[in-house]
């Protein structure tokens, strides 16, 4: 298993041909307190760059960008009913999707911890 | 406007506190503490929370017959005004549109405004042109501080016990710890509570007296903005501004019996008639049934997919547990129990007209 972490504040936790999706503490932390989050449904295919999803908190609402092209297989489907978890648990239970990649060399540029950690400062 | 933020008197008291600063307004001013917004948007209601507001214009006016002069700019009655009453009111333009809202005070030998902090630099002028014999001054040197909530009257009272005296609306001024104070009970959160002007030296500590009280937490301009949307009150530049008559925001109640009469201020014309015939589109709430907020600019359609108006205000009502917003919609669909749509990203999203306020507002009568 290995995680690799996106520009707009992903994570992305791979195990051979599917990987788990969410958004890092650090972005949880920006966004404030989550209230609601719109997702995919499984099955839906996407492309690098589409937008899959929206988190509103409190301040504003966020898109969340697809780090890779792939479908969805798995929406978590907990976080309808209690969105907070993002806020409280973003890097374990409140993951977003399983997804399938379509592409797994696109892995290649994304980010390890360490230049996430270096991006965000 | 300059292009660096300017500070209030209790900047150090919210970088001290943790506040997350950002710039609104030309000011750079706290939207959270640690507790956050949803947290500090409970404290107020259930408790006390206190704000900075001293972004917002402080203005004295002196002269002879102040009230009858204001009311050729504003559609309220001021000539009667009693000391040590406030009252709400806006400049409306010859148009009919809303130019800002203030509160006017009668404080006896002056009358004390305050306006929106990013409308300062018309409002002072717009008075200083058309107030005629009347000496129009800006105060600089005084932090202006909100403490809202059910222990409001706690957090103040112990401090200085004339101000339980205070009923909504009325204003004094007192001794805080030996400074002296404007004290009026009012606020922009649907609670009862003060807004308390402080010489800017004495405002930190002031404050701390405030926030030492048990019930007292300082919250930020986040938790400001959905207490008031949840109170439903307008805020300019969102719900209000120069194009909206003040018949179409649902401010008629703002307009007193003998200016709806008489008429007499700007724009007149318009909204006279609108008094009479109604206006083309009205400033409502919505409930969203979803859990989606619906934000400013989101489309309002019938439901037979009509455009029909668009959400000025609108997100996460904390006290509420659920989205609450504002908008204006034509009048034919402004009827409490309306159904309509909201199109949020693309999607038509069920939504209802309610009545305003989401939350009753807790006033000391």
């Amino acid at each position: 298993m290995t995680i690799y972490y996106s520009e707009d504040h992903e994570w992305l936790s791979v195990e051979g041909e599917i990987a788990t999706l969410g958004i890092t503490k650090h972005a949880a932390d920006q966004l404030g307190e989550v209230v609601f989050i719109e997702q995919k449904e499984a099955g839906d295919e996407f492309a690098q760059g589409d937008e899959i999803g929206v988190i509103e908190s409190v301040k504003a609402a966020s898109e969340i960008y697809a780090p890779v092209d792939g479908e969805v297989v798995e929406v978590n489907e907990e976080l309808a009913d209690n969105p907070g978890a993002l806020n409280e648990s973003p890097e374990g239970d409140a993951w977003i999707y399983k997804i399938k990649l379509s592409d797994a060399s696109q892995l290649d540029g994304l980010m390890d911890l360490a230049a996430y950690k270096d991006m965000i400062g | 406007m300059t292009d660096t933020p300017k500070r209030t008197p209790l900047y150090d008291l919210h970088v001290e506190l943790g506040g997350k600063m950002v710039d609104f307004a030309g000011w750079e001013m706290p939207v959270q503490y640690p507790m956050g917004i949803m947290g500090e948007h409970k404290q107020c209601r259930e408790k006390a929370a206190l704000f900075d507001v001293s972004h917002m214009g402080q203005v004295i006016l002196r002269g002879e017959d102040i009230g009858a002069k204001l009311e050729k700019l504003c559609p309220q009655v001021f000539s009667t005004l009693p000391e040590g009453k406030a009252r709400y009111g806006f400049f409306t333009n010859a148009q009919g549109g809303i130019m800002d809202d203030l509160i006017v005070s009668n404080a006896g030998e002056y009358f004390f405004v305050v306006v929106n902090a990013a409308l300062r630099h018309q409002d002072i002028p717009h008075m200083a042109a058309h107030l005629d014999g009347v000496e129009v001054t800006e105060i600089f040197d005084r932090a202006l501080v909100a403490v809202q909530g059910p222990s409001a009257e706690d957090v103040v009272g112990r401090l200085c016990p004339a101000a339980r005296d205070l009923k909504f609306m009325e204003t004094m001024l007192g001794q805080i710890d030996g400074v002296d104070c404007r004290i009026s009970r009012l606020g922009y959160t649907g609670e009862d509570g003060y807004e308390i002007s402080i010489p800017e030296g004495e405002a930190i500590r002031i404050s701390r007296l405030f926030l030492a009280h048990e019930d007292c937490e300082p919250a930020g301009l986040g938790a400001r903005d959905s207490l008031r949307l949840e109170a439903g009150l307008c805020l300019y530049g969102n719900d209000i501004d120069n194009a909206t008559s003040p018949i179409e925001a649902s401010l008629l109640w703002a307009i007193q019996k003998r200016r709806r009469e008489e008429g007499g201020f700007p724009g007149a014309e318009r909204i006279l008639k609108e008094i009479a015939e109604g206006a083309p589109r009205k400033l409502v709430g919505i409930k969203p049934e979803g859990r989606a907020p619906a934000r400013q600019h989101v489309e309002i359609q019938s439901l037979d997919g009509e455009t029909i108006g668009e959400i000025t205000s609108g997100g996460f009502g904390p006290t509420v547990g659920a989205p609450v917003a504002m908008g204006y919609v034509a009048s034919a669909h402004a009827a409490p129990g309306d159904k309509v749509n909201l199109i949020i990203r693309g999607k038509a999203q069920p939504a209802e007209i309610v009545a305003l306020p989401f939350v009753a507002q807790n006033y000391k009568r």
